[in-house]
């Protein structure tokens, strides 16, 4: 996807075992935290207007 | 290559005649010059169509999906290894199968020779080395080597990797070809300037799928972008709706494409779409060592799991 053009650290890849609670909410807040920063995403966004 | 038609048809014609296979699948000349098309020859008659020159860049694994019957099958490198993906994938079996090797010296690049003349091309000869192009008021001699296509002026695996018959000695491979040249050059680019390129790159297409019906390896039954319950892509020519296309196709493709060209052959309107496959081949390559369709004792690294593979990208 980044060789594409995605910005790095857009798209973000975690493993967490449903047992790990404590992990899932940091890897969220990270998450969230990082995508942020990178701001709006602009692509993959339809520009043209639906046809009926 | 002309020199193989003889012993192709000569091959052909015994394996039919004792009745070893069913059809020997190979190519016949094109209604135009430069576009050679598939042929199935059932009887020594049809056995007489079967010709070979640097025309025949359609990939023949992908008339194989799903046959029942005794195959004889002519096949170049590249066919070759989408013959083997085909046997790993259980879309043909080996025992069905009778190949036709083909040492191949590369297929010409019919847009090239178009853009490198005015006029329509009447009629194109060759010989080892040389292409002749003729039209109304011209004729002109190219080098074979000029007018490759890409993806065969960087193969090297132009021997068949599986073969039970051979039309002539194996040829010598390309040594120290650099592969990805072209993938580098993307790779060195600023995330816009990639969104750029491929926004580029496809802003021609017409969605008319072409290089996925070429393909040897886009044999399911119902393609993702076909289906519409649920509706994993739009249907439009929205931009996003070409890219996404484009991208979900070459990652169907990872790991078992062999950048044979087929796609970009049957291009209408000469889109470059195996970057995005070759991308996912050189990853293939420096991750995972791996070359697609070289044996069919090896499975591939997307359907196996070992210790060592990369997971760097994991948090
Ligand atoms: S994606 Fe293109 S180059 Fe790769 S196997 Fe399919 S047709 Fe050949
Ligand atoms: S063959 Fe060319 S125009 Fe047709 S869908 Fe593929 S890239 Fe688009």
């Amino acid at each position: 996807m980044e060789h594409m053009g995605i910005e790095p650290g857009r798209l973000q890849f975690s493993w967490v075992s449903s047992a790990e609670s404590t992990k899932f909410v940091e890897v969220v807040k990270e998450v969230t935290e990082a995508i942020k920063a990178l701001g709006p995403n602009e692509h993959f966004l339809k520009t043209k207007a639906k046809v009926a | 290559m002309l020199s193989y038609i003889d012993k192709i048809r000569e091959t052909s014609a015994r394996l039919l005649k004792d009745c070893s296979v069913e059809m020997v699948i190979g190519f016949r000349k094109g209604t135009v010059p430069m576009m050679n098309e598939p042929h199935f020859a059932k009887t020594a008659e049809a056995v007489d169509k079967l010709v070979w020159d640097s025309n025949c860049g359609i990939n023949l694994a992908n008339y194989l999906t799903n046959r029942q019957e005794k195959i004889g099958i002519i096949a170049k490198g590249c066919d070759s290894r989408n013959i083997v993906t085909h046997i790993i994938e259980n879309k043909i079996k080996r025992e069905q199968l009778i190949i036709i090797g083909v040492p191949c010296s590369g297929m010409i690049d019919k847009r090239k020779i178009n853009a490198m003349l005015d006029g329509e091309i009447n009629d194109v000869v060759e010989d080892e080395n040389n292409i002749t192009v003729k039209g109304n008021d011209f004729e002109k001699i190219l080098n074979k080597r000029d007018v490759l296509q890409q993806n065969c002026a960087v193969c090297i695996h132009r021997n068949p990797v599986i073969y039970d018959e051979l039309v002539a000695d194996l040829v010598e491979e390309q040594e120290g070809v650099d592969r990805y040249a072209d993938v580098r050059s993307i790779e060195a680019m600023s995330s816009e300037e990639k969104w750029k390129y491929f926004d580029d790159l496809l802003s021609n297409c017409i969605r008319c799928y072409a290089c996925r019906n070429a393909c040897p390896l886009c044999y399911c039954p119902t393609c993702f972008v076909d289906e519409s319950r649920p509706q994993w892509v739009g249907k439009s020519q929205d931009p996003t709706d070409v890219r996404t296309f484009h991208f979900l196709r070459a990652y169907h493709c990872a790991g078992r494409c062999t950048d044979c060209g087929a796609c970009e052959r049957a291009c209408p309107v000469g889109i470059n779409m195996r970057v995005f496959t070759k991308k996912l081949e050189k990853d293939c390559l420096e991750l995972f060592g791996w070359e697609a369709g070289m044996s069919a004792d090896v499975r591939p690294p997307l359907d196996t799991y070992k210790p060592g593979d990369p997971d760097d990208f994991i948090k």
